[in-house]
């Protein structure tokens, strides 16, 4: 046995300790894409009657089965289309998968999309209680927090203002505030290490790194190589929404670029 | 465990048991004076008797079975309690945003439209009804609640579509709350309700503390059919317009303005088989004639209020996940 396979082993071992708090299991995601929309009754009897109900099947995810462990930061990698964001939602719960599973354990904080349930007609102090009771807070929780979301966010002088007065980057903002405003178990990002200007950005960076270094096991959907070899200690690569590959980043990366 | 299909077929034989029980002993008395439909409807009466019968028991036998499979609901459920809050105070603050009277509206608009509709009925057309103000207005109270509950919820799911796209909710939370929210709308319109009783001197009855009971039948029922349209609506839009139509058309078949005797007799059994003209009657019956409600106005209101929630529920859990495809 050489010296670099035991190092491997050594190394296996280790991250069998760790706990898989993110598992999935040849999840499969199937999309129905109509080729024309049917949204009425009317329409859907007309072709149903001239047998036109045609469905174009779209696997969007197939058969994909990996582990993320407990504070690790793992990376997925991949072109347009090749399933990412589409994994991110399966995972974080707004997909359910057409087969397979997925277990998480632990709470998850999703900086997927964000701002779910903002509304512009409403005050940035309605927003952010009702997107953080979108996001399971309790109202003792947010009432708490409140300050500490705003500070973060810096719009402690537009409290009162409707977002639709609002730029986007300060939209942005709120939402990330209210996103990471917890200290999750499991964080998964889809790109948006950074919003606003570029000291905010840096003020996210700071806070994501906070939240690695307390134990948070993070999830991060990256086009970037540069981002994925800097931070992942693993990756995945997806192609065509199966997984090409899936190892220690450097691996990877060299095969994504090999592409 | 699961439910097979012989655990079912004894289920159906034990409801049908409990029904030809109930039929045999309970006091004819009891049964027979249903207001909504005097002396016929013999057939419809077997149907909501059977229902209720299978439909609470049913729910027991979920509950049995499936008591470890409801926990994670509720956890969900109260974990989500604020979020249901939120939405509640945004339905009311964004419906009375812009209007300088605010919420006193919900307390104007039947007021005003029992005004119109007094005039007119009352000059036009002329029923023999005693205290019209109050026979029309307890009326319009429950008809309204369930044409508002049913409509907004309706929607519910595609306006959500934002929020079920973005982050994972409970589905159900999005007609809950619109339900809630008419129901709250009910609440303040039973101020204007007590408002006509007090200056039109219609008598006071203390039947009224029973008020909650009809509320909370039909509350079942508007939430039970507020989930099955807004299920349905997410793959067939069209059925919001269809549905304007039928509401239109329930109108006119339930005894708002009008005195259920008008109806001829060989067309009763169409008040008997509505759901709300029994909502109407038991309402009607607390507050306007003083009557306490019997066994069978109460086990007809239930049943029909337990069968909406369950088919409600039901389609809605079986499709819900597929929501977010369509939108």
């Amino acid at each position: 046995m050489n010296s670099a396979e035991k190092q491997e082993n050594l190394e296996r071992q280790e991250n069998q300790e760790k706990r898989a708090v993110i598992q999935v299991r040849n999840v499969s995601m199937l999309f129905n894409l109509n080729k024309e929309r049917i949204d009425s009754l009317k329409e859907y009897v007309i072709k149903f009657l001239r047998r036109q109900l045609f469905f174009t099947e779209f696997w969007a995810l197939s058969d994909v089965s990996f582990e993320v462990l407990q504070g690790e930061v793992f990376g997925i990698l991949g072109l347009n289309g090749a399933g990412k964001s589409t994994l991110l939602k399966v995972i974080a719960g707004v997909y359910k998968p057409t087969r397979g599973r997925v277990l998480i354990e632990g709470a998850v904080a999703p900086l997927i999309e964000l701002g779910a349930g903002f509304d512009l007609e409403f005050t940035a102090r309605e927003n952010v209680f009702m997107n953080g009771a979108m996001l399971g807070h309790s109202s003792k929780y947010m009432l708490e927090r409140y300050q500490e979301i705003m500070d973060f966010a810096d719009l402690w002088e537009f409290e009162n203002v409707p977002l639709k007065n609002f730029s986007s980057g300060m939209v942005g903002r709120l939402g990330f505030a209210i996103a990471t405003s917890v200290q999750p178990d499991i964080l998964i990002a889809d790109e948006i290490l950074g919003v606003g200007d570029f000291k905010f950005q840096a003020r996210c960076e700071d806070r994501i790194r906070n939240m690695i270094q307390n134990g948070t096991t993070v999830l991060l959907v990256s086009h970037s190589i540069e981002t994925v070899k800097s931070m992942c200690s693993r990756a995945l690569l997806m192609e065509k929404g199966r997984v090409a590959a899936y190892g220690d980043t450097e691996d990877i990366c060299a095969l994504y670029e090999s592409r | 465990m699961r439910i097979n299909k012989k655990w079912l077929l004894l289920f159906m034989i034990l409801c049908g048991v409990c029904a030809a029980l109930i039929w045999r002993y309970v006091p004819y008395s009891a049964i027979a004076e249903d207001p909504a439909a005097p002396g016929r409807g013999y057939i419809a009466k077997v149907l909501f008797l059977g229902a209720s019968v299978s439909g609470v028991m049913l729910s027991a036998l979920f509950l049995v079975l499936r008591r470890t499979v409801l926990l994670p609901y509720i956890e969900t459920f109260s974990r989500y309690r604020f979020l249901l809050w939120q939405l509640i105070q945004r339905d009311f603050k964004s419906k009375y945003k812009r209007s300088v009277l605010g919420v006193l509206w919900t307390l104007l608009n039947p007021l005003l439209t029992m005004i119109v509709l007094t005039i007119v009925f009352s000059n036009l057309f002329r029923f023999d009804i005693p205290n019209f103000p109050v026979y029309l207005l307890s009326g319009q109270i429950v008809f309204g609640f369930f044409s508002e509950a049913t409509n907004t919820s309706m929607v519910s799911v595609i306006a959500g579509g934002g929020m079920i796209k973005k982050v994972y909710i409970p589905k159900y939370i999005l007609p809950l709350s619109r339900v809630l929210s008419s129901l709250v709308n009910l609440l303040l319109s039973l101020l204007a309700f007590l408002l006509v009783i007090w200056i039109t001197r219609a008598p006071m009855y203390w039947t009224i503390v029973l008020l909650p009971i009809p509320l909370f039948y039909v509350f079942l029922f508007s939430l039970g059919v507020g989930m099955l349209l807004s299920a349905a609506t997410v793959f067939f839009r069209d059925l919001s317009y269809l549905y304007g139509i039928v509401l239109t058309a329930w109108t006119y078949l339930t005894p708002i303005f009008y005195p259920a005797t008008i109806i001829p007799e060989n067309l009763r059994f169409i008040l008997a088989l509505n759901p709300l003209a029994h909502f109407i009657q038991y309402f009607r019956n607390v507050t306007l004639y003083g009557i306490l409600p019997n066994l069978w106005q109460n086990i007809v209101c239930l049943s029909c209020g337990c069968v909406a929630l369950l088919l409600g529920t039901y389609v809605f859990m079986r499709n819900q996940d597929q929501f977010i495809l369509y939108i």
